[in-house]
């Protein structure tokens, strides 16, 4: 059994007791103890079931990389799954439940899978759910969604709150351990400013437990003198629970700051994410501890030796009573001794080696630890705890030789430099044969704008193990990124540690080197996705070479701890198998984040409202205190329709279109867009940028005009008004304005840059409103101040001037077919013209309308609607435009592109009006059917719709659509299957509905 | 997140900043030109491991165009230029040249 004793702990703080609850049962522990070493000290090995297989799991680390122990944590709208218990630290009434098993944890019928496992093999969902196809949806995807994933998904709105830094600053040291801080302490001393990031809560990482002395002092108080000259140091910033989580192109870092995550009833953000600039990154991020691969090696007592250790040391919690190690290397043997001395049983240390280890061999030796040479672990037997290890020859095939009961087993691989950060960015590796172990390779770092490095290593996660030469190594890497980032070095000497000799490792991939088929069927590679050796095996026999491409197979590395224990365990199982080197497969990309952050950080303060600002007009109050519902067009919100009191959303359109077109309505028109172009060159320019031409509109007139890209295709509409001789207001589409005006910007930045031409954006500086109808003239003129007859100001014109007492510029334009105004003020005055509007237009019955009866409208017109009729693959030639399309002008951005074979050819579908031949609305967006099937044994199509609607004018439902020589086939009808299960059929007329001869908005 | 001069406002501005617009120096085909020097014009993009020219706006900032030169490959920038030229100023081409011996773009160095 696992068990507090009453030495060690040097993290917790025994004088006071916390409570804490597991799947509903109280347990207690002490401040300073994560989640795991707390569940440890009550004897709660078993903590989750595997993915896969529903195995029993424990936890096997102590830190970031555990795979095992990952639990629900919290609530309601606290709650989130997939917690790490060994990065969770404990508080006063935590709140966690283990995840993945069914009914539960002790108990969990979805374990019968173990015994199917060799039907579960490498790429079972490719091999398996394949056929028939028809089962895909009722039977394999239902049962898979039932089974897999790990915890649930939250269902409450999360109720926290997150914030998001932006910092600059000389170097980042990624990594409090010693080596951060000795690297963070020489760049410091050339004034660079230094920020230190550390993803626990305490300083100094592994040294402490490991042991040893600097210059003369034991590591652990060696760095308390450390922490006391950073902080003493006005440029350097010390960030505890902030992972560096990843780095990016030139310089940029994210970390990960876990502010009240230990705290949670302390008040400001849960998380913050910081968003940092660095001349240098030093990334100090120390060593994982690989497992080695025996069968039964996830059974829950099974653990990283470096992880026993840990919890002795740090949270004085006994693993286990009576412990087994296996390792191939010396580091192990600081646990077995640690544990001796401690009180611990340590029952045989299984050296792989033939010749076993060094000096620390010698110390266990002689504290009276019985040590095994060449032998390894054949199998671990035991359920949820383990309970006998068979002890075989390493070289064997796992013909047992002895068994040993015992309740915890300690392995140690080796350790693997965590290079995460290094090769983010594209730092390289090189494969160490001596130490077997990737490490990054300095002269293929991640390069900065200036083509040199700007990632560097420092101590273990350079590969240097050994802290004699980790701390001489961190020193200098601090001297050097203080250069890089253009201070000069101050000279100090690097410290001193004692060097403890070690033997060298011995590589060991597989435990006995020739394990039989059923012990490779249970020795786990990656303990959260259930890779086993049998596993990659298979991917390689069946000719998956790639790393990459067996990874996705077999799902190694793919889980939520991203491989942190599996990679190199795995990918040397392929190179194995393979008969290949280890460096000649190499490693899968290491991509961001570290260990998986939170969506509140990435979010930061943008959620509700200010996730994306709204854009309003002048007049959004009014509109919203009148009932408006809206529309969103762009980033505007546009009033939909003004339903009243009992209206149906339906009735309001069409009675605002009634009205407007017996009457007078009114109409926002405030998003359109409003650029001005102005300069010598403008009329030059706008007969480059429009299908028609735009030089010879005289002052005072409007034209419409078609925008097209170069490459043919319609891209925005709109009315142009010249001013003056040398400045024209283009009106653009509600949505376009911003694009457009940049299109116009890059033209004339970037190819017309001799022209003499400015553009701007003045959208948001006028209010626009459309006063529309028969009575519209008569509206204004109550208004008055300015002459609107149709001699001064005819169809097609402008005026400024002043009405109601408002500074106005009038433009007799229409989009809907009616008499039509529309009136710019400035933005300040919108709401008094528009209330003025509404007062006077009182008699006339005047009613506001929405972008409904406007669409409708302009159908009823045959006007076209850029998004509707167009979708990026129209060109005017298709909507009957031709007319706006200039005959005289030898070039515009999309001329050169329409006379190509595809465009000019006859059978492009045209534009034509459809009329349904019994009244009824086509669907949006149907397609007319031809004779035969296409390949795909699909019905042929000769159209489609591209706007719908009923006209309340008509009383009956018009459309527009796009039809193979539809012009030429007027009075045909098409069939037109909707998704109802209905055949439309729908007569090809002539677009314009209403009004033909245009007599109305020309009175 | 690549960090580029502003040659216009003078900025060193962050990505996120700026809109990308593909490869720089293209000239423009218009009515009279043949289909295949149409269709390069308007498709054809280079899209090299290497020394690279690319426009970029300085969209969420001054909202000029400028030219970039830098390495696809390692990030490196051998600095920025006005988009009002034709060709890579000689200072750029330097400055690569010094950073890649024997580099040349369209028969130049």
């Amino acid at each position: 059994m696992s068990t507090r004793i009453a030495t060690h702990g040097r993290l917790i703080d025994r004088t006071r007791r916390l409570t804490f609850t597991f799947n509903g049962q109280d347990l207690h522990g002490h401040p300073g103890d994560t989640l795991a070493s707390a569940l440890l000290a009550n004897d709660r090995m078993l903590v989750g079931r595997s993915f896969k297989y529903h195995r029993p799991r424990g936890i096997v680390a102590s830190g970031a990389e555990e795979p095992n122990a990952l639990v629900n944590l919290g609530t309601g709208p606290a709650f989130e799954p997939n917690q790490r218990t060994t990065t969770t630290e404990l508080f006063d009434r935590l709140q966690a439940t283990s995840q993945n098993h069914w009914p539960s944890l002790d108990f969990d019928i979805g374990a019968v899978n173990t015994w199917f496992s060799r039907f579960l093999p490498a790429g079972f969902y490719y091999k398996t759910f394949l056929r028939p196809r028809a089962f895909w949806k009722h039977v394999y995807e239902p049962i898979i969604r039932q089974s897999a994933g790990l915890g649930q998904v939250p269902r409450e709105r999360d109720c926290d709150t997150y914030e998001h830094f932006n910092v600059t600053t000389d170097i980042v040291v990624i990594g409090g351990g010693i080596a951060g801080l000795l690297a963070a302490r020489s760049a410091a001393a050339s004034g660079a400013r230094v920020l230190v990031l550390e993803q626990t809560a305490h300083w100094g990482g592994r040294a402490p437990v490991d042991g040893g002395a600097v210059d003369g002092q034991p590591v652990g108080s060696y760095i308390d003198t450390l922490l006391k000259q950073l902080r003493a140091m006005a440029n350097v910033t010390l960030r505890p629970r902030c992972m560096g989580a990843g780095v990016y192109d030139h310089g940029y870092v994210l970390g990960y700051e876990r502010r009240t995550d230990h705290a949670p009833e302390a008040s400001g953000p849960r998380h913050r994410l910081w968003r940092i600039r660095a001349r240098h990154v030093i990334a100090a991020t120390g060593a994982i501890e690989r497992p080695l691969a025996f069968a039964g090696n996830d059974v829950p007592g099974v653990m990283l030796a470096s992880a026993m250790r840990d919890y002795l040391v740090d949270y004085g919690v006994l693993a286990g009573r009576r412990v087994v190690l296996a390792t191939n290397n010396d580091d192990a043997y600081r646990t077995a001794i640690a544990m001796k001395q401690a009180g611990a049983d340590v029952l045989r240390i299984l050296d792989a080696r033939d010749s076993g280890g060094g000096a620390l061999m010698q110390e266990a030796r002689a504290l009276g630890i019985r040590i095994d040479c060449g032998r390894a672990i054949g199998k671990i037997t035991g359920g949820k705890r383990v309970k006998k290890v068979q002890i075989c020859a390493q070289n064997g095939t796992g013909g047992a030789l002895e068994a040993v009961a015992c309740d915890a087993v300690a392995m140690s691989g080796g350790w693997s430099p965590v290079v995460h950060l290094w090769s983010h960015c594209g730092g390289k590796l090189i494969w160490d044969d001596r130490a077997a172990l990737f490490r990054p390779d300095p002269d293929r770092p991640p390069f900065g704008a200036d083509g040199t490095g700007f990632v560097s290593t420092a101590g273990a996660a350079h590969g240097d193990l050994a802290l004699s030469a980790i701390v001489r190594q961190a020193h200098s890497a601090g001297n050097n990124a203080a250069q890089a980032a253009g201070y000069k070095t101050k000279s100090a000497t690097a410290p001193e540690a004692e060097t403890t000799r070690e033997a060298p490792l011995l590589p060991v991939w597989l435990m006995p080197a020739n394990a039989n088929v059923a012990l490779r069927s249970k020795a786990w590679l990656d303990y959260q996705n259930d890779v086993k050796v049998s596993d990659v095996r298979l991917a390689a026999r069946e000719g998956y070479e790639s790393v990459e491409h067996t990874k996705r197979y077999t799902t190694l590395g793919m889980a939520t701890d991203q491989g942190k224990l599996s990679n190199i365990n795995g990918l040397a199982t392929l190179a194995d198998a393979l008969g290949a080197a280890i460096p000649a497969v190499g490693t899968t990309t290491f991509r961001p984040p570290y260990t998986p952050i939170s969506f509140g950080a990435i979010a930061g303060e943008a959620r509700r409202e200010i996730f994306q600002p709204l854009r309003r007009t002048p007049m959004h109050h009014w509109h919203d205190t009148h009932g408006a519902v809206w529309e969103p067009v762009g980033h505007w919100r546009r009033p939909y329709t003004y339903p009243r009191s009992g209206e149906s959303v339906q009735d309001a359109v069409a009675r605002e279109i009634r009205n407007t077109r017996q009457a007078v309505g009114l109409l926002d028109a405030s998003t359109l867009g409003k650029l001005i172009v102005k300069g010598p060159d403008a009329g030059r320019f706008l007969d480059m940028l429009y299908t028609n031409m735009m030089s010879n509109l005289k002052p005072g007139r409007c034209r419409y005009g078609l925008m097209c890209s170069e490459n043919g295709f319609l891209m925005d509409d709109g009315v142009v008004a010249r001013i003056d001789d040398q400045t024209f207001l283009c009106h653009t589409t509600s949505g376009g304005a911003d694009h457009i005006h940049a299109h116009m910007e890059e033209w004339l930045q970037t190819e017309w840059w001799g022209w003499q031409v400015y553009v701007a954006n003045a959208t948001e500086q006028y209010a626009q409103i459309a006063v529309v109808g028969p009575k519209a003239r008569k509206l204004l003129e109550k208004l008055g101040g300015m002459d609107l007859s149709p001699d001064t100001l005819p169809f097609m014109a402008w005026a400024d001037g002043h009405l109601g007492g408002i500074k106005a510029r009038v433009y007799r334009i229409s989009f809907s077919g009616e008499l039509s105004y529309e009136i710019a003020v400035p933005a300040s005055q919108g709401l008094a013209l528009w209330s003025a509007l509404i007062e006077a237009g009182r008699e006339f019955g005047v009613m506001p309308y929405g972008t409904e009866a406007l669409h409708v409208m302009r159908a009823e017109k045959g006007f076209i609607m850029i998004g509707d009729e167009t979708d990026g693959t129209v060109i005017p030639q298709d909507l009957g435009l031709n007319w706006a399309i200039s005959k005289k002008k030898d070039d515009y951005l999309g001329k050169r592109a329409q006379q190509r074979a595809h465009m000019t050819d006859p059978d492009r579908w045209k534009l034509v009006g459809l009329e349904t031949t019994d009244g009824s609305v086509l669907p949006d967006g149907a397609y007319a059917v031809a004779e035969g099937v296409n390949a795909n044994g699909q019905r042929n199509t000769q159209g489609r719709v591209t706007s719908t609607y009923h006209s309340p004018t008509l009383e009956r439902g018009i459309a527009m659509g796009l039809v193979l020589h539809g012009p030429d086939r007027m009075g045909e009808v098409l069939e037109f299957p909707g998704t109802d299960d209905k055949i439309y059929h729908a007569k090809i007329v002539d677009p314009v509905f209403y009004d033909k001869e245009g007599e109305k908005q020309n009175v | 997140m690549l960090i580029l001069h502003c040659p216009c406002c003078g900025v060193y501005a962050d990505e996120t900043e700026l809109a990308p617009g593909g490869e720089a120096h293209l000239t423009r085909h218009g009515p009279g030109s043949s289909d295949e020097a149409f269709t390069s014009y308007l498709f054809a993009r280079k899209n090299p491991r290497g020394v690279h020219f690319e426009r970029w706006r300085h969209a969420h900032g001054c909202g000029k165009w400028f030219h970039a030169a830098r390495d696809t490959a390692t990030l490196e920038v051998f600095g920025t230029y006005s988009a009002q030229t034709t060709e890579p100023p000689k200072a750029i081409r330097d400055a690569i040249a010094k950073r890649r011996p024997g580099w040349t773009w369209r028969g130049i160095a």
